[in-house]
């Protein structure tokens, strides 16, 4: 598969999964893709992940959902989705039209229904892979996160592993005390890839109210005020673990991306950067190209894991 | 729909009051195929903080080049805002969101509130032009004279009669628009286009029910994106679900959406 920047190589594999850049779109901030269409050449993208489905529809969470901190924002949209029938039957139907690369996210309550929509995405055409968001709490214990919690992590992917026909990349929480542990687990289980980080928990409050900035009280952070965080446990994956690491978390410019393939990302996902400028995704991959072009690299992949240690 | 993302150059800065700005962009792009009742998206500043941009009614367009909008500065996005200065470019994604859809046949009434007057402006021109033997009945109230007496000309320029009302009674009314709104002698089949506070919303939706008027209302919510990817910008609708004010709105039909009973 040739490139098309400029005839420089930007190719990268996830997997079984070769992709022309390691650009990607994170879940839940490029919605369909179909949203970019007048912004970004989406056909340029290494692949999109779509906004993350569940088995039924969900409304989500009450409003406000979303609030901006420093440098950041909160959201606690509660995963308000259209469900898997009408992903596959209104979304995937557009989605095939893009001509890139489609991660679909998934996300589940119990364990019985991650197995149930990976079932049902399995053989739909056009989807090259699926993410699988182990951030929710479960159900059944609890509501513990998935993802917080080695054995569940496990179990999930596994489930998932077992019911899929394309390969599965596992979407990191970064609210646990050791993020190396729940990825080794993964890799254990099947994975194909992980990605990280998911966003971090946290609480902003409106001093004038008394009251929370969300309905939900709680929300994810996101936006630059993370990356340093995202930049430090992707480091920390990498060198856990063989599987490639997807790295998310703050992700602007062509700079970021480097920065986060240094410290072993194979690839990159850009979340919030989109909706300050809908064009990030399309400028880095062009970023790359010129920067794998002036520093005369042979290929992007020089750059995995290429942290110079004091 | 076209929607551009644009360095745009502010030609022009009006200070209403010590609060309220108005800025008029260069931008044929957007200019062009904006309708009323859609919105902008701008970024207030180059850095990471404030990071999200900020929603903005258009407010006028001119000769397909310019549009502008009208705002007040409530937090740090619109304070950075109001120190722009004329020859600077701002980024500007738009236009977005659906409009007002407008029925010449009708009696039409704008009603708006602070800021929320902003795209009534637009609604009135397009209003005057489009329906020429049906001039809109208009109503507007504000803190002040001082903030509302520019947008009356406006209005007045473009040959609209305006009534308003203002919180301390430096002109028209001393009071509030609904007060307003209540005395006009209104036709059966009138339709109210209303944007300004959630408060004067709610309370023209009821009126508009108990009357039989049609009504169709601007809404304010906190957007991330502005192009429906977030699915921050939500407003509640009748059967427990939610609408998105920046895709599927953030003109709605009052009647489509869940309003606190008084
Ligand atoms: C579709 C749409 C059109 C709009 N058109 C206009 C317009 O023409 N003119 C104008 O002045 N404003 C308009 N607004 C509101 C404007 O976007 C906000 O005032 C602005 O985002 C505030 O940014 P800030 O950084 O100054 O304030 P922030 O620091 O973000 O907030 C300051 C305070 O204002 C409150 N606030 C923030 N956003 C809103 C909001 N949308 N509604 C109510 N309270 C809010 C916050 O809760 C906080 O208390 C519009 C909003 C939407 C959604
Ligand atoms: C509004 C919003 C919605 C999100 N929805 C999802 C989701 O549905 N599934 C998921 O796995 N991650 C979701 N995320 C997390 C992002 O994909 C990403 O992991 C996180 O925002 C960190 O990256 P960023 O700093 O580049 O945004 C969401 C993030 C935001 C801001
Ligand atoms: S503001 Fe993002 S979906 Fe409406």
């Amino acid at each position: 598969m040739a490139s098309e920047v400029n005839g420089v190589d930007l190719r990268v594999s996830i997997g079984s999964l070769k992709l022309k850049n390691p650009v990607m779109t994170a879940s839940g901030t490029f919605g369909y893709a179909r949203e970019f269409e007048p912004y970004v050449n989406l056909h340029r993208l290494g692949a999109v992940v779509v906004k993350g489905i569940s088995l039924e529809p969900r409304f989500g969470n009450p409003p406000p959902r979303i609030v901006e901190t420093s440098c950041g924002m909160l959201n606690a949209i509660g995963l308000e989705n259209v469900g898997v029938e009408r992903f596959i039957s209104e979304k995937m139907e557009t989605l095939r039209q893009v001509n890139v690369p489609v991660f679909v996210n998934i996300l589940g309550d119990t364990l019985d229904e991650y197995r149930e929509i990976a079932s049902r995405l399995a053989g739909v055409e056009g989807i090259a892979g699926i993410e699988v968001n182990i951030s929710c709490p479960n159900v059944k214990k609890g509501g513990v996160a998935f993802g917080t919690d080695p054995e569940m992590a496990a179990v999930v992917t596994k489930a998932v592993k077992e019911n899929s026909t394309v390969p599965i990349m596992v979407k990191l929480s970064p609210n646990v005390t050791d993020i190396t542990v729940i990825a080794r687990a993964v890799e254990d289980a099947g994975a194909d890839a992980v990605s990280l980080i998911n966003t971090l928990i946290g609480l902003a409050i409106d001093h004038r109210s008394r009251k929370p900035a969300l309905a939900n009280v709680i929300g994810g952070l996101s936006g630059p005020a993370i990356k340093p965080v995202a930049l430090r446990m992707v480091y920390q994956v990498a060198q856990a673990v063989s599987l490639p690491v997807i790295g998310v978390g703050g992700i602007e410019t062509t700079e970021d991306v480097l920065e986060f393939m240094l410290a072993g990302a194979t690839a990159v996902q850009i979340g919030t950067a989109n909706f300050v400028n809908p064009r990030a995704s399309e400028e880095a991959v062009e970023g790359l190209a010129h920067y794998v072009a002036t520093e005369r690299l042979g290929s992007i992949r020089e750059m995995i894991g290429g942290l110079v240690l004091p | 729909m076209p929607q551009f993302q644009k360095k745009t150059q502010i030609i022009r800065i009006e200070r209403f009051a010590s609060d309220i700005v108005r800025l008029t962009l260069d931008s044929p792009d957007i200019a062009s195929v904006a309708r009323p009742g859609q919105f902008v998206m701008i970024r207030t500043g180059n850095g990471k903080d404030p990071l999200l941009r900020r929603p903005f009614s258009i407010s006028q367009t001119s000769n397909q080049k310019h549009f502008q909008i009208l705002f007040k500065v409530v937090g740090r996005g619109t304070l950075l805002l109001s120190h722009c200065r004329e020859g600077e470019f701002l980024s500007v994604l738009g236009p977005l969101g659906s409009g007002f859809t407008v029925d010449c046949q009708r009696m039409n009434c704008l009603v708006g509130g602070g800021m929320g007057i902003a795209p009534l402006l637009f609604l009135g021109k397009t209003l005057s032009r489009t329906c020429p033997e049906n001039s809109p009945l208009v109503v507007v109230g504000s803190r002040t004279k001082e903030e509302l007496e520019p947008l009356v000309n406006d209005f007045n320029e473009i040959g609209l009669t305006v009534h308003p009302a203002t919180d301390d009674g430096s002109l028209g009314h001393h009071g509030l628009v609904t007060d307003v709104l209540k005395k006009l002698d209104l036709r059966g089949d009138s339709e109210i286009f209303v944007c300004g506070p959630h408060p004067m919303m709610a309370a023209v939706h009821f009126f508009c029910e108990e009357r039989g008027y049609a009504c169709q209302v601007s809404m304010e919510t906190s957007m991330a994106c502005g192009m429906g990817a977030c699915l921050g910008c939500i407003v509640p609708v009748k059967n427990g679900a939610y609408a998105h004010a920046c895709s599927d709105g953030p003109v709605f039909d009052s009647k489509e959406l869940l309003w606190q009973v008084r």
